[in-house]
């Protein structure tokens, strides 16, 4: 009995470990199995999702916060980083720290009125303070307005972060997203990751067990806006060009947070799932429809989030943990013996 | 400062806009004691429950606990402080197994996880669940969900207890388990103010009653005192 639980306890951490070291090595040898520069974007895309939606989770997730606003986050990282550089010429791996700070700043000031509010309250009070930014930065004459920011064209290599090729945008975005999941993966196991699904729970409860809602809250959003910021930041080195509606729109909030949704909220790989099913439909819908069919991303995006509401709410993730409870296996026959024995 | 009483509640009042839930109510909680606390339906008893957790600010009246006016502080505030609670409809974290849910408890004072861990074991233990502890809270039994927030309560490590109608609901055994458990947190020198309709399962147990009747204390005394006094039978059972 005893080793029993040990064991079971045990084998599927190990086990986990595996494959996620399997997935990780799959990862850094794809792009040189797939070398047209079109597909290594699909996949760098697909990782920009990912890391967003990781990042996401952590704040709408774990703590159960849902967030429509987080593209201020990432506006601010891809502002900040180039800013610093055409003003400043400093370096971006500087520039996405500083933007990352400025967003978990942000996040602080923002979250202090906005966590008064609760569900579906403070999911609407982050889409107004997203529009509002978006507002105040395409009519900012320091940041160029509507016009948009060009990355400068002169500069290349490492210490800049600007390449010719598409390879070194794949490693770079791939190893931001691990350090994403890593941070995550801290949270989830310490006591704050316990505080969080507590207060995602039953907040009352929370309170009464000494958790501070508000402080637990801040923390959530603004390591979560800090690593959205860097996905912002990488951003704007990947197309060398930025612009309000580019980083701040509404649309991005709404992928990002369905990135997370889809896969299965408050659980580690879910949004890596979910990037990899929204990217790739965003993607063939664009090849298929072209230019005729702007707008259909936005269709998209409202077909998932009814699928997701209807039929699985907790994503794919949730739907695949369904679906192995039903399959034939060890789980159902113990259930079987159960069930004879209570006939007679 | 061991003189001081343990809680001490002075002219304490409640209003809500013009509803009155409690009015002047005095008395104080000294360490380790079991006190019942009962009244008819909407006599105010979970009020003053949400005023004694910081879960409400008192209108008027003062709150003392161990001798430092306690009045209108947070419920995290007044954790920390050392009075717990539970919730009169459960109030399980539902996502959690029945140890992370009291492992929450235990990392208010300790935050290493492993540590919380093994103190939420014990208490689990204590309670009598360790057999459920790797079960979803959610798939508990009413009782069992009853006994975890109890056990969750008591890994915060606090002086005072607030239960809040642990034994509604249960079976005549588990009512006798239950005012078991009530004497078991006594002998660990922890102080409980239990409110409770239970009278069978409260009345042998506590050391002392209070009796709230249209949010006023109109009894305070043994559990036998309190049985024959005129003014808690004609609230029971109307003049």
């Amino acid at each position: 009995m005893t080793t029993g639980t040990t064991l079971s306890r045990k084998a599927p951490i190990s086990r986990k470990a595996m494959g996620t070291g399997a997935l990780l090595a799959l990862a850094a040898v794809l792009p040189l199995a797939i070398t047209e520069p079109s597909q290594q974007n699909f996949l760098i895309l697909i990782l920009m999702g990912a890391q967003m939606g990781v990042a996401w989770n952590i704040v709408g997730g774990y703590a159960g916060q849902v967030s429509l606003g987080h593209a201020v986050f990432y506006g601010i990282g891809a502002y900040t980083s180039t800013m610093l550089l055409t003003t400043l010429g400093l370096t971006p791996w500087i520039g996405a720290l500083a933007g990352g700070l400025l967003a978990a700043l942000f996040a602080l000031a923002m979250g202090w009125p906005c966590f008064r509010l609760k569900g579906h309250y403070f999911a609407m009070a982050t889409i107004a303070v997203a529009e509002i930014m978006q507002i105040l930065v395409t009519n900012s004459d320091f940041l160029e307005g509507a016009v948009g920011l060009y990355l400068p064209m002169d500069r290349g290599g490492w210490g800049w972060l600007i390449f010719l090729s598409k390879l070194p945008y794949y490693y770079i975005i791939l190893g931001l997203l691990v350090l994403t999941v890593l941070v995550s993966w801290a949270i989830e196991r310490s006591h704050i990751g316990y505080y969080f699904r507590a207060i995602k729970d039953e907040p009352e409860a929370a309170r009464a067990l000494g958790v501070s809602l508000t402080r637990y809250k801040l923390i959530a959003l603004s390591v979560s806006a800090f690593l959205t910021a860097m996905g912002g930041s990488f951003y704007a080195q990947k197309e060398m060009f930025i612009d309000p509606g580019s980083v701040f729109a509404g649309t991005i909030s709404i992928k990002i947070a369905l990135i997370a949704i889809l896969g299965g909220v408050g659980r580690l790989t879910g949004p890596v799932l979910g990037a990899v099913i929204l990217i790739t439909i965003e993607e063939y819908s664009r090849t298929l429809f072209g230019s005729t069919g702007s707008g259909t991303d936005m269709i998209i995006y409202a077909a998932m989030i009814i699928l997701v509401a209807v039929f699985s709410p907790s994503g794919v993730l949730g739907l695949l943990g369904d679906l192995r409870r039903h399959l034939p296996g060890a789980k159902p026959a113990a259930v079987k013996t159960e069930k004879m024995e209570v006939r007679p | 400062m061991n003189t001081a009483p343990l809680l001490a509640v002075d002219g304490l009042g409640k209003a809500f806009d013009g509803l009155v839930a409690n009015r002047d109510i005095s008395f104080v909680i000294h360490h380790g004691e079991i006190v019942g606390l009962i009244g008819p339906n909407g006599a105010g008893k979970t009020t003053l429950f949400n005023c004694l957790a910081g879960f409400h600010t008192p209108t008027t009246g003062r709150i003392a606990f161990e001798g430092r006016d306690v009045t209108g502080s947070t419920p995290e505030a007044a954790a920390a402080l050392g009075i717990a609670r539970t919730f009169q409809i459960v109030r399980v974290f539902q996502s959690m197994t029945a140890l992370e849910n009291v492992m929450v408890g235990a990392m208010l004072r300790n935050k290493r996880v492993a540590e919380a861990r093994d103190r939420a074991e014990e208490e689990l233990a204590f309670v009598g669940l360790s057999h459920r502890a790797d079960t979803p809270a959610s798939d508990l039994t009413v009782s069992e969900q009853k006994r975890l927030e109890v056990a969750r309560a008591l890994a915060t490590e606090p002086k005072l207890i607030l239960l809040d109608e642990v034994m509604a609901g249960l079976n005549p055994t588990e009512v006798r388990e239950a005012s078991a458990l009530v004497h078991r947190i006594h002998q660990r020198g922890i102080a409980s103010i239990i409110v409770e309709h239970v009278m069978e399962g409260i009345m042998p147990i506590a050391h002392r009653m209070l009796v709230l009747d249209y949010g006023a204390k109109i009894a305070d005394g043994t559990p036998a005192e309190i049985a024959e006094n005129p003014a808690v039978i004609a609230a029971y059972l109307g003049e």
